[in-house]
Protein backbone atom coordinates (compact mmCIF):
# COMPACT_ATOMS: atom_id res chain seq x y z
CA UNK A 1 0.00 0.00 0.00
CA UNK A 2 1.41 3.09 -1.29
CA UNK A 3 1.87 5.66 1.65
CA UNK A 4 0.73 9.14 0.78
CA UNK A 5 1.37 12.13 2.27
CA UNK A 6 -1.76 14.06 3.60
CA UNK A 7 -2.59 16.20 6.56
CA UNK A 8 -4.39 14.67 9.23
CA UNK A 9 -5.23 15.88 12.49
CA UNK A 10 -2.36 14.19 13.91
CA UNK A 11 -0.27 16.66 12.58
CA UNK A 12 -2.76 19.21 13.24
CA UNK A 13 -1.92 18.62 17.25
CA UNK A 14 1.60 17.79 17.19
CA UNK A 15 2.60 21.56 17.34
CA UNK A 16 2.11 23.80 19.89
CA UNK A 17 1.40 26.91 18.84
CA UNK A 18 -1.48 25.36 16.79
CA UNK A 19 -2.94 23.55 19.97
CA UNK A 20 -3.31 27.06 21.24
CA UNK A 21 -5.05 27.87 17.91
CA UNK A 22 -7.71 25.34 18.92
CA UNK A 23 -8.27 26.01 22.40
CA UNK A 24 -9.03 29.72 21.68
CA UNK A 25 -10.87 28.84 18.51
CA UNK A 26 -12.67 26.10 20.53
CA UNK A 27 -14.27 29.05 23.11
CA UNK A 28 -15.10 31.07 20.11
CA UNK A 29 -14.43 31.88 16.26
CA UNK A 30 -12.51 34.76 15.72
CA UNK A 31 -10.82 36.79 12.61
CA UNK A 32 -7.25 36.22 11.66
CA UNK A 33 -6.28 39.65 13.18
CA UNK A 34 -7.82 38.77 16.25
CA UNK A 35 -6.45 34.83 16.70
CA UNK A 36 -3.12 36.66 15.20
CA UNK A 37 -2.78 39.23 18.27
CA UNK A 38 -2.50 36.29 21.04
CA UNK A 39 0.77 35.24 19.10
CA UNK A 40 4.51 36.86 19.28
CA UNK A 41 5.39 35.06 16.02
CA UNK A 42 4.64 37.72 12.68
CA UNK A 43 1.00 36.95 11.13
CA UNK A 44 2.41 35.32 8.35
CA UNK A 45 3.41 32.16 10.86
CA UNK A 46 -0.42 32.20 12.40
CA UNK A 47 -1.50 31.91 8.61
CA UNK A 48 0.95 29.29 8.02
CA UNK A 49 -0.85 27.01 10.77
CA UNK A 50 -4.09 28.23 10.33
CA UNK A 51 -3.47 27.14 6.65
CA UNK A 52 -2.51 23.80 8.01
CA UNK A 53 -5.40 23.11 10.45
CA UNK A 54 -8.06 24.26 7.55
CA UNK A 55 -5.82 21.26 5.73
CA UNK A 56 -6.80 18.70 8.35
CA UNK A 57 -10.46 20.16 8.26
CA UNK A 58 -10.16 21.36 12.21
CA UNK A 59 -10.68 24.72 10.67
CA UNK A 60 -13.82 26.17 9.21
CA UNK A 61 -13.98 29.47 7.62
CA UNK A 62 -17.00 31.52 7.02
CA UNK A 63 -17.56 34.81 6.01
CA UNK A 64 -19.44 37.52 7.84
CA UNK A 65 -19.70 40.90 6.28
CA UNK A 66 -15.97 41.99 5.42
CA UNK A 67 -15.01 39.21 7.91
CA UNK A 68 -13.87 35.93 8.26
CA UNK A 69 -14.01 33.52 10.96
CA UNK A 70 -12.17 30.63 12.16
CA UNK A 71 -14.42 28.04 13.66
CA UNK A 72 -13.70 24.66 15.27
CA UNK A 73 -14.71 21.45 13.87
CA UNK A 74 -15.07 19.48 16.73
CA UNK A 75 -15.88 16.39 14.86
CA UNK A 76 -12.87 15.85 13.53
CA UNK A 77 -11.05 15.66 16.93
CA UNK A 78 -12.86 12.49 17.46
CA UNK A 79 -10.57 10.62 14.82
CA UNK A 80 -7.69 11.34 17.51
CA UNK A 81 -9.93 10.09 20.46
CA UNK A 82 -10.78 6.81 18.15
CA UNK A 83 -7.00 6.40 17.10
CA UNK A 84 -5.90 6.56 20.78
CA UNK A 85 -7.97 5.00 22.92
CA UNK A 86 -6.93 1.23 22.74
CA UNK A 87 -3.59 1.98 23.57
CA UNK A 88 -4.70 4.74 25.96
CA UNK A 89 -6.93 1.85 27.49
CA UNK A 90 -3.76 -0.44 27.70
CA UNK A 91 -2.02 1.88 29.67
CA UNK A 92 -4.77 2.81 32.07
CA UNK A 93 -5.45 -0.91 32.92
CA UNK A 94 -1.81 -1.07 33.34
CA UNK A 95 -1.36 1.57 35.83
CA UNK A 96 -4.29 0.45 37.80
CA UNK A 97 -2.78 -2.66 38.51
CA UNK A 98 0.41 -0.95 39.48
CA UNK A 99 -1.83 0.99 41.95
CA UNK A 100 -2.90 -2.49 43.52
CA UNK A 101 0.95 -3.31 43.47
CA UNK A 102 2.11 -0.21 45.16
CA UNK A 103 -0.76 -0.33 47.74
CA UNK A 104 -0.14 -3.74 49.06
CA UNK A 105 3.72 -3.40 48.89
CA UNK A 106 5.60 -4.35 52.50
CA UNK A 107 9.09 -2.53 52.87
CA UNK A 108 10.68 -5.94 53.07
CA UNK A 109 9.46 -6.80 49.64
CA UNK A 110 11.78 -4.68 47.92
CA UNK A 111 15.50 -3.36 47.78
CA UNK A 112 15.26 0.06 48.56
CA UNK B 1 -10.73 3.53 45.37
CA UNK B 2 -9.73 4.76 42.47
CA UNK B 3 -8.47 8.59 43.40
CA UNK B 4 -8.15 11.49 40.83
CA UNK B 5 -4.37 10.68 39.90
CA UNK B 6 -2.90 12.35 37.35
CA UNK B 7 -2.67 10.44 34.09
CA UNK B 8 -1.77 12.37 30.77
CA UNK B 9 -1.62 10.61 27.28
CA UNK B 10 -0.34 12.24 24.07
CA UNK B 11 0.96 11.46 20.78
CA UNK B 12 3.44 13.58 19.20
CA UNK B 13 3.46 11.98 15.57
CA UNK B 14 5.77 14.56 13.93
CA UNK B 15 8.11 13.95 16.61
CA UNK B 16 7.52 9.90 16.25
CA UNK B 17 6.86 10.02 20.54
CA UNK B 18 4.39 8.80 22.66
CA UNK B 19 4.15 10.56 25.91
CA UNK B 20 2.66 8.80 29.17
CA UNK B 21 2.97 10.73 32.57
CA UNK B 22 0.84 9.25 35.61
CA UNK B 23 1.01 9.89 39.00
CA UNK B 24 0.82 7.07 41.65
CA UNK B 25 0.18 7.39 45.30
CA UNK B 26 3.04 5.92 46.81
CA UNK B 27 7.67 6.76 47.37
CA UNK B 28 9.13 6.92 44.51
CA UNK B 29 11.44 4.16 46.27
CA UNK B 30 8.12 1.79 46.25
CA UNK B 31 7.66 2.92 42.63
CA UNK B 32 10.95 2.44 41.44
CA UNK B 33 10.93 -1.22 42.81
CA UNK B 34 7.63 -1.87 40.71
CA UNK B 35 9.48 -1.14 37.42
CA UNK B 36 12.82 -2.57 38.47
CA UNK B 37 11.72 -5.83 39.84
CA UNK B 38 10.98 -8.71 37.82
CA UNK B 39 8.33 -9.72 40.81
CA UNK B 40 6.89 -6.94 40.72
CA UNK B 41 6.78 -6.40 37.19
CA UNK B 42 5.19 -9.48 36.61
CA UNK B 43 2.26 -8.79 38.73
CA UNK B 44 1.15 -5.84 36.71
CA UNK B 45 2.68 -5.58 33.47
CA UNK B 46 0.61 -7.21 31.52
CA UNK B 47 -3.22 -6.42 31.10
CA UNK B 48 -5.46 -8.89 32.54
CA UNK B 49 -6.35 -12.26 31.64
CA UNK B 50 -2.70 -11.77 30.47
CA UNK B 51 0.16 -12.44 32.78
CA UNK B 52 3.74 -11.42 32.18
CA UNK B 53 6.16 -14.42 33.11
CA UNK B 54 9.72 -13.65 33.55
CA UNK B 55 12.88 -16.23 31.57
CA UNK B 56 15.58 -13.24 32.31
CA UNK B 57 16.21 -10.18 34.27
CA UNK B 58 19.33 -8.50 35.08
CA UNK B 59 18.34 -4.54 35.75
CA UNK B 60 21.98 -3.46 35.13
CA UNK B 61 23.35 -1.16 32.30
CA UNK B 62 24.12 -3.38 29.29
CA UNK B 63 21.46 -6.33 30.55
CA UNK B 64 17.80 -6.76 30.28
CA UNK B 65 14.46 -8.18 30.53
CA UNK B 66 13.47 -11.04 28.66
CA UNK B 67 9.54 -11.69 29.23
CA UNK B 68 6.34 -13.68 27.75
CA UNK B 69 3.17 -12.09 27.85
CA UNK B 70 0.91 -15.47 28.50
CA UNK B 71 -2.84 -15.57 27.18
CA UNK B 72 -5.39 -17.70 28.92
CA UNK B 73 -5.21 -20.67 26.76
CA UNK B 74 -1.27 -20.38 27.36
CA UNK B 75 -0.41 -18.54 24.02
CA UNK B 76 3.09 -16.33 24.33
CA UNK B 77 4.14 -13.43 23.10
CA UNK B 78 7.41 -12.39 24.01
CA UNK B 79 9.37 -9.44 24.04
CA UNK B 80 12.87 -7.83 25.58
CA UNK B 81 13.77 -4.79 27.65
CA UNK B 82 17.25 -4.13 26.86
CA UNK B 83 18.79 -1.52 29.34
CA UNK B 84 20.64 1.49 28.79
CA UNK B 85 21.23 3.57 31.07
CA UNK B 86 19.52 3.58 34.44
CA UNK B 87 20.26 6.75 37.81
CA UNK B 88 18.55 4.87 40.39
CA UNK B 89 15.16 5.75 41.22
CA UNK B 90 15.39 8.78 39.19
CA UNK B 91 15.53 6.86 35.17
CA UNK B 92 16.23 4.54 33.14
CA UNK B 93 16.48 4.30 29.17
CA UNK B 94 16.09 0.91 27.11
CA UNK B 95 15.03 -0.53 24.06
CA UNK B 96 11.66 -2.31 23.69
CA UNK B 97 11.60 -4.93 21.16
CA UNK B 98 9.43 -7.95 20.09
CA UNK B 99 11.42 -10.95 19.86
CA UNK B 100 10.90 -14.98 20.49
CA UNK B 101 11.53 -17.34 23.18
CA UNK B 102 15.24 -17.22 22.93
CA UNK B 103 14.95 -13.03 22.95
CA UNK B 104 16.03 -13.80 19.25
CA UNK B 105 14.26 -9.50 17.53
CA UNK B 106 11.42 -9.84 15.31
CA UNK B 107 12.17 -8.90 11.87
CA UNK B 108 8.48 -7.69 11.39
CA UNK B 109 7.49 -6.19 14.88
CA UNK B 110 8.85 -2.56 15.19
CA UNK B 111 10.92 -1.51 18.57
CA UNK B 112 11.45 1.75 20.48
CA UNK B 113 13.31 3.31 22.81
CA UNK B 114 12.08 4.49 26.59
CA UNK B 115 13.04 6.57 28.67
CA UNK B 116 10.99 6.07 31.71
CA UNK B 117 11.55 8.98 34.76
CA UNK B 118 10.54 9.41 38.77
CA UNK B 119 9.43 12.33 39.92
CA UNK B 120 8.43 12.21 43.92
CA UNK B 121 5.80 15.05 44.62
CA UNK B 122 4.87 15.24 48.13
CA UNK B 123 3.86 11.36 48.87
CA UNK B 124 3.08 10.57 45.77
CA UNK B 125 5.59 9.53 42.59
CA UNK B 126 5.23 11.13 39.00
CA UNK B 127 5.93 8.44 35.87
CA UNK B 128 6.75 9.81 33.14
CA UNK B 129 7.39 7.29 29.71
CA UNK B 130 8.53 9.01 26.79
CA UNK B 131 8.57 6.49 23.94
CA UNK B 132 10.45 7.07 20.89
CA UNK B 133 10.50 5.39 17.54
CA UNK B 134 12.79 5.31 14.15
CA UNK B 135 10.31 5.71 12.20
CA UNK B 136 6.50 6.96 12.05
CA UNK B 137 5.01 3.75 10.68
CA UNK B 138 6.70 2.10 13.29
CA UNK B 139 4.38 3.90 15.61
CA UNK B 140 1.23 3.48 13.93
CA UNK B 141 2.23 0.06 13.38
CA UNK B 142 3.17 -0.50 16.95
CA UNK B 143 -0.49 1.06 17.64
CA UNK B 144 -2.48 -0.37 15.11
CA UNK B 145 -0.81 -4.04 14.48
CA UNK B 146 1.44 -4.60 17.93
CA UNK B 147 -1.09 -4.31 19.59
CA UNK B 148 -3.57 -6.41 17.60
CA UNK B 149 -0.79 -9.02 18.05
CA UNK B 150 -0.85 -9.20 21.70
CA UNK B 151 -2.18 -6.89 24.18
CA UNK B 152 -5.85 -5.68 22.19
CA UNK B 153 -7.08 -9.61 22.23
CA UNK B 154 -7.01 -9.20 26.26
CA UNK B 155 -9.28 -6.57 26.29
CA UNK B 156 -11.35 -8.08 23.82
CA UNK B 157 -11.29 -11.04 26.50
CA UNK B 158 -11.97 -8.85 29.33
CA UNK B 159 -14.71 -7.19 27.99
CA UNK B 160 -16.39 -10.85 26.78
CA UNK B 161 -15.95 -11.72 30.59
CA UNK B 162 -17.23 -8.51 31.97
CA UNK B 163 -20.52 -8.69 29.33
CA UNK B 164 -21.24 -12.16 30.10
CA UNK B 165 -21.53 -11.20 33.89
CA UNK B 166 -23.94 -8.77 32.82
Amino acid sequence: MPKEFRRDVFQAIADPTRRAILSMIALQAMTPNALAEHFDTTRQAVSKHIKILTECHLVRQELSGREIYYHFNAKQMKEVDQWLEQFKKLWEDRFNQLDDVLFNLKPNDYED
Amino acid sequence: MKTNLLLNFTVDKENKKIHVEREFAASVAKVWAAWTQKELLEQWWAPKPWKARTKEMDFREGGHWLYAMVGPEGEEHWARMDYKSITTQKSYSALDLFCDENGQPSDFLPCSQWLTSFQENSSNTIVDVMLTFNELSDLEKHLEMGFKEGFLMAFENLDEVLESKG
